[in-house]
């Protein structure tokens, strides 16, 4: 039961062929099978979700979700579990609320079964940042799932649950849902509530799905999506139907390819599989251009400077008052700080925080942060003048498959440039989807990425569900022992 | 070199972070090699551009000006290392 989808699982919660109570069982049977080579968890409710899937048994219900189990990413605040955002200077910590689009799950009649894994804080490619546990890849033993949303990835690919949610700053969704073979979308900016998402970068982060399927991913956008009072920056904009957006066929619709995102240092099987991927997008009927995208190489210094400078200001607040870890032993106002937030933070936060602060501080504000956001216009107007000549961007998500843990631990800047074909979506504030489109020769998994202009997720699902169509990869599995 | 250790001990200062001699040293190094790669927006001349903190022109989000109910003091102390029923309490600031 646990391997099904989302709507699979609707149809037979609707049919009474099966029941919520079983669903979560399944679930959690499955769990208690895998986790120990999956390592996705950071909490586990199971009285909390058979209490309420016995409640969703016996209320019946239309929600759009009912009786559905679900895990999110451990950066969204929740009333009932702990949330620790994957760092130490958090443990334990439990939210006084319940962030926007918790609330809108379980509204929906969705079942929060737990938290998964991340990187601390989101700031990594890898989840190996992550305080507590590294996640591994379910395709192979010993690799990394991809992060920062690298529990939420492994947990949907090792069916350990149904979808789960994520936050992508700079490819955080996209890039662990191609390393496990899922569908992730980061969806435009201010389309999602971030009320109760802990903050990162401010001006990138984002909420999105995780899912088995494309049709899932338009299921829980449908949820997720919308106009929040709570949250300045979201948008009012009407919200359509995703899941009308996937019909068959895509003619009329112009899929650009750039040229920059296929530059030296791709892998060839990568390269090979996302090729193969368009000529499929092109038997659906799509019309293949050139496009280009002319600064993508500044992207990973545009981004590494914005991120880190919102990031050191976001991070203030956890200086041990409020929540989360105080060092008792400092008499000091000041050195009670310095100790929480030391003893605290793991060395990549600490890492983006100098960072930030240096571009940040006085003599270099102009040299690296202005400069930065000043680049960051060229790139914006890089996409908004390529969307005048195509409706799609369709690239590699990841320039490799996913790689062994530890490979790159020790080496923050080559990690960083891992990067380069996620983080211009969330700085031009594009909706941008992974989606998979092949396997190395290893076994792991690759996927493909779509960019398309502000507010045009439908466009993305329907291109998306296509090549799902074709490809039939989304029914494929891990095998795990 | 595009960073000092002695720079590196400064902003971390002004983060509030205490960092070990091992930490900085590290901290300098991969710092170091971060920063000349950034360095390669200077071959952009970005005269006259506009900067963006923001990738949607969205001007003001007001919202109507009613009163609600917000977070009991309880609730909103509970997360507190260190606190009292009224206030959270920190190590004295005026010796």
């Amino acid at each position: 039961m646990y391997s099904m989808t989302i709507h699979e699982a609707k149809n037979k919660l609707a049919a009474k062929e099966i029941t919520s109570v079983q669903l979560v069982e399944s679930v959690l049977s499955r769990i208690d099978a895998v986790e120990n080579h999956t390592k996705a968890y950071l909490t586990l409710d199971r009285e909390g979700a058979l209490a309420a899937a016995r409640q969703a048994d016996k209320n019946g219900g239309s929600g759009p979700l009912h009786g559905i189990p679900l895990a999110v990413k451990d950066v969204f605040c929740t009333r009932n579990m702990p949330t620790t955002c994957g760092s130490k200077i958090l443990e334990g910590f439990v939210s006084p609320y319940d962030a926007t689009v918790i609330e809108k799950l379980t509204d929906s009649g969705a079942i929060l079964i737990g938290k998964v894994a991340m990187d601390e804080f989101a700031m990594g490619s890898t989840s190996e940042n992550c305080a507590f546990q590294v996640p591994e890849n379910p395709w192979k033993a010993g690799y990394v799932t991809g992060g920062s949303s690298g529990g939420s990835a492994a947990a949907v690919a090792a069916d350990e649950c149904f979808a789960s949610l994520g936050s992508d700053t700079g490819g955080s969704i996209r890039q662990p849902a191609s390393l496990c073979g899922i569908v992730g979308l980061k969806p435009t900016y201010g389309r999602v509530s971030r009320y109760g998402l802990v903050a990162f970068a401010s001006s990138l982060d984002q909420v999105g799905p995780l899912t088995k399927d494309v049709r899932d991913c338009a299921l829980m956008m449908n949820v997720i999506a919308g106009h929040d009072p709570r949250d300045s920056t979201s948008i009012k904009q009407n919200v359509p139907d995703f899941t009308t957006s996937l019909t068959d066929g895509l003619q009329g619709i112009r899929v650009g390819i750039p040229g920059e995102y296929f530059a030296e240092g791709l892998d060839p099987e990568v390269e090979k599989a996302v090729q193969n991927g368009i000529n499929m997008l092109r038997d659906a009927g799509a019309e293949i251009v050139d496009v280009s995208l002319p600064h993508t190489e500044y992207c990973v210094a545009v981004y590494y400077l914005i991120a880190p400078a919102e990031a050191s200001s976001n991070l203030a607040r956890f200086d041990g008052v409020r929540f989360g870890y105080r060092d008792m032993s400092a008499d000091s106002l000041i050195d009670m700080y310095r100790q929480s937030r030391s003893h605290g933070f793991g060395d990549e936060v600490k890492r983006r925080i100098l960072i930030g602060t240096y571009a940040l501080s006085a003599g270099y504000y102009d040299a690296y942060y202005k400069k930065a956001s000043q680049v960051r216009t060229l790139i914006k107007n890089d996409f908004a003048s390529t969307f005048s000549q195509c409706d799609l961007i369709v690239s590699p998500v990841t320039p490799t498959p996913a790689w062994k843990i530890g490979e790159k631990a020790d080496d923050p800047l080559a990690l960083y440039l891992s990067d380069i074909l996620t983080i211009s979506s969330n700085l031009a504030g594009i909706p941008g989807l992974s989606v998979p489109c092949g396997f190395s020769g290893e076994g792991l998994p690759i996927g493909m990425q779509m960019q398309a202009a502000h507010f045009n997720e439908t466009t993305l699902l329907k291109a998306a569900w296509n090549l799902e169509q074709r490809t039939g990869l989304t029914t494929k599995k891990p095998v795990l022992p | 070199m595009k960073i000092s250790k002695e720079k590196i001990e400064r902003v971390a200062r002004l983060a509030r972070l205490d960092l070990s001699g091992d930490e900085v040293e590290k901290m300098t190094r991969q710092l170091d090699t971060i920063l000349q790669y950034m360095a390669k927006l200077d071959e952009l001349d970005t005269t006259g551009i506009e900067v963006s903190t923001h990738t949607l022109n969205v001007v003001n989000a007001f919202r109507d000006d009613e009163v609600r109910e917000s977070l009991p003091r309880e609730k909103a102390l509970a997360a507190g290392p260190l606190q009292n029923g009224e206030a959270f309490i920190v190590p004295k600031v005026i010796k």
